[in-house]
């Protein structure tokens, strides 16, 4: 059957395009999206970097981990403690948080390093040996 | 008199870059609470140094201004990009209702707490009642 016969077809073709408009609204949202806590990924030859704003977690409340080319950040905010706390606006979240990142490569697990100051968290993977790029030598036939 | 003419936000916009000269600015993510005593403000600073934290009072404006060198790694290939980094700003109407001369602030993980007491004549008071 052609496609302008095909009664399902337009429909089809209009969830599509839905679909595509909410990835990007999605993906301009930024900080204020609701996904918490927002990454910064980027590479160069020898490391991929992951870099998220974290601003009071605690050391301890937070969790970096990596299996073959991904990476997890886990932890939890605080709410402000107290009695008789009365807000009169409420813009920070609290609670856990987790967000897992695929790399394009393998990184090097043990030689991982995340360090944590005032609040940003910088994550340095190592690319493993066979995800780094290698130089091949053209030869002349 | 209700607490939120003490503290009214100046800015509506929330983590929208804007072009300031060369740098961005951010309005950082922030909690007004009241307490007995006095409101705790609450920002999201990260990355901010408490050296780098500029807090003025002035006129009933309390403006909260927090200076970060940007991280963007300029030759770097990016594969994932949240958010943008620069300087925060922000600015709160601040009522007759508080001390400014007792203005605290804290700053803590990249989160900057300010506490602004209420002056004696605006704490709760405590009235007895008297029997015949």
């Amino acid at each position: 059957m052609s496609r302008l016969l095909d009664p399902v077809w337009p429909f089809m073709q209009l969830r599509r395009e839905l679909s595509h408009l909410i990835d990007n609204l999605e993906s301009n949202g930024g900080s204020t999206s609701g996904v918490f806590p927002p990454l910064n990924v980027w590479e160069d030859r020898d490391n991929y970097y992951a870099e998220a704003e974290v601003p009071g977690v605690a050391q301890e409340d937070l969790e970096v981990f990596t299996i073959g080319d991904e990476l997890t950040i886990r932890g939890k905010r605080e709410p402000m403690s107290g009695k008789g706390l009365t807000y009169h606006r409420q813009e920070r979240g609290w609670g856990q948080f987790e967000r897992v990142v695929s790399l394009p490569g393998d990184v090097d697990a043990d030689k991982v390093e995340a360090h944590l100051h005032h609040g940003v968290l910088k994550v340095i993977l190592p690319k493993a040996e066979e995800a780094k790029p290698r130089k091949i030598t053209v030869t002349a036939a | 008199m209700a607490t939120e003419t003490l503290v009214r936000q100046g800015q509506s916009e929330v983590r929208r870059a804007e072009p300031a000269r060369t740098r961005r600015v951010y309005a950082p993510l922030v909690d007004i609470i009241e307490q007995k005593d006095g409101l705790l403000l609450v920002l999201d600073m990260p990355g901010v140094e408490p050296g780098d934290i500029d807090i003025e009072y002035e006129n009933g404006l309390l403006t909260v201004h927090g200076k970060v060198e940007p991280r963007e790694q300029e030759d770097a290939c990016y594969l994932r990009c949240e958010y943008g980094t620069g300087d925060f700003h922000r600015t709160f109407t601040v009522g007759e209702g508080i001390d400014a001369d007792k203005i605290e602030a804290e700053c803590k993980n990249g989160v900057v707490t300010l506490h602004l007491p209420k002056s004696e004549a605006f704490r709760p008071r405590r009235i007895e009642v008297k029997g015949e």
